[in-house]
């Protein structure tokens, strides 16, 4: 069952307080940093550095566990407003609240995940996740690898294409069959530790965007304690938490980097109209243009967050159709208008926006941007709303 | 019903156990049915009952089990016994 966070979370000043936060670690550290994360394909570490510091691994825990107890809403700004500096560093942030998502909201009912959530807030641990595997054709919802239980102690390998940031997280979330005579579509998930846990390097990661997720390959190899493993099916974890949580904080940092490259197209426009007073820039007709999609963009995202808000605690209604549909679609259209907005802005940068060296660059977020729709391929997400599609009936 | 419904399920839900194997009230997820696998089931559900599954049926726990989809049926079909398919 969802647990319900404590009804602090949706205090404004918490609000006001992890945005102001963001966006001071996004100026003095996050954006500075970013250039160099993206050029040499490395995992932001002066960015997590500072989010620990201000306590910001933690802020969705709970109170009474040493968290912050913030919204989802909470979360999403905060996604919105890391995207804004580095999307990288946001996606790595985004990554890890959608695992502490589900311990939240999935693992309050068993000793070792209460106590885990109070090490997570005390120590501001990060959590990666292991759901891809080699040889399931990329369909999360099956598992080839199996817990494998004796004298209660718990095996797990696993040949996972991707683990995002896996070399520096402190616990991974790993997605298994039940057991080893178990169906491929029966799966739990389990969270390893990393001191159990051993990550052999199968792949390397350089792309054309999105570079300081360092999301290598691994083979994944982890013992435990058969309480790791959350009490609850990953199929309904999956429908009432990971799913909506994913598309959420991704589309959310996805309006990050759109927000960023309108606002670089903004102060390139200012600067021209500074230089003939009187006179309004052509490339401002296109500003205007971008600002309207991007207004819908935000009115988008914070449409499915406010959805998701709305139904949180009502686990029937996560797990119907018709909430699957409107999340797939969430993630769909976040994507396509995240590519637009940043082409739109590099038009209006012209060949200022198009060169890497100069302040008004769009480079990074137009590769950034493009990944959105590949990174779990809308394709498949359109496939799969339109086996839903044959069911539902819009009420 | 029992028997077109395990008919039904054993064409449609692509479970990785026999379905006669199963009792009422095993869970069909578990027995390996994927969502793709009950959006199909739902729809030779419909066809065979001649029946449409409101939204608020479309959840997974409707599907869960022979004896859920038979709780579904019922009620849509106003309990009346059901048609020799």
């Amino acid at each position: 069952m969802a647990t319900r966070n404590p009804p602090a979370s949706s205090s404004n000043s918490l609000r006001q307080d992890l945005i102001e936060k963001a966006h001071r670690i996004g100026t003095t550290v996050v954006g500075p940093a970013a250039d160099a994360v993206d050029r040499e394909a490395r995992f932001p570490h002066e960015s997590f550095a500072a989010l620990r510091q201000e306590r910001m691994l933690g802020a969705f825990i709970p109170q009474e566990f040493g968290g912050q107890g913030c919204s989802i809403s909470d979360l999403a700004a905060i996604c919105t407003t890391l995207g804004q500096y580095c999307a990288s560093t946001a996606m790595v942030y985004a990554m890890h609240q959608i695992q502490i998502g589900c311990l939240v909201r999935h693992g309050q009912s068993a000793p070792f995940h209460r106590a885990m959530l109070s090490q997570l807030a005390e120590k501001e641990e990060l959590l990666a996740s292991a759901t891809t595997e080699v040889g399931i054709g990329g369909d999360v919802r099956s598992s080839v690898c199996a817990v494998e239980v004796q004298g209660g102690r718990i095996s797990l390998t696993k040949q996972a294409p991707v683990i995002s940031y896996g070399a520096y997280a402190d616990h991974i979330l790993v997605t298994a069959r039940r057991a080893p005579d178990a169906a491929t579509s029966d799966q739990v998930i389990v969270l390893v530790q990393k001191a159990d846990t051993r990550l052999e390097q199968t792949g390397t990661w350089d792309t054309m965007g999105m570079r300081g997720t360092c999301s290598l390959g691994y083979l994944l190899t982890a013992t435990g304690s058969a309480e790791q493993v959350l009490p609850q099916p990953y199929a309904e974890i999956s429908a009432q938490t990971m799913l909506p949580f994913s598309h959420i904080v991704w589309t959310s940092l996805w309006l990050g980097i759109a927000t960023d490259a309108v606002n670089r197209a903004r102060a390139y426009i200012r600067g021209e109209a500074r230089k003939k007073p009187g006179t309004t820039p052509p490339g401002a007709l296109r500003l205007a243009e971008v600002m309207a999609i991007l207004q819908t963009m935000r009115a988008t995202v914070e449409d499915g967050t406010r959805e998701y808000e709305r139904l949180m605690h009502d686990p029937e209604a996560l797990s119907g159709i018709g909430f699957a549909i409107r999340m797939n679609n969430l993630k769909i259209a976040g994507s396509q208008l995240a590519v637009e907005i940043v082409g739109r802005a590099l038009q209006v940068c012209g060949i200022t926006g198009y060169r890497n060296d100069s302040k008004y660059s769009l480079t990074r977020h137009l590769r950034d941007a493009y990944g959105t729709g590949l990174m779990v391929a809308n394709d498949r997400i359109y496939g799969h709303n339109a086996s839903l599609l044959l069911v539902h009936k819009d009420e | 019903m029992d028997e077109i419904i395990r008919q039904v399920v054993g064409e449609h839900a692509r479970l990785a156990t026999d379905v006669s194997t199963l009792g009422d009230d095993a869970d069909l997820y578990q027995a390996g049915m994927t969502s793709h696998a009950s959006v199909n089931l739902m729809l030779a559900l419909e066809d065979r009952f001649d029946v449409e599954f409101p939204e608020r049926m479309l959840r997974r726990r409707a599907f869960e089990s022979i004896a859920a989809i038979r709780a579904a049926i019922e009620e849509l079909t106003g309990s009346r016994p059901t048609t020799s398919g």
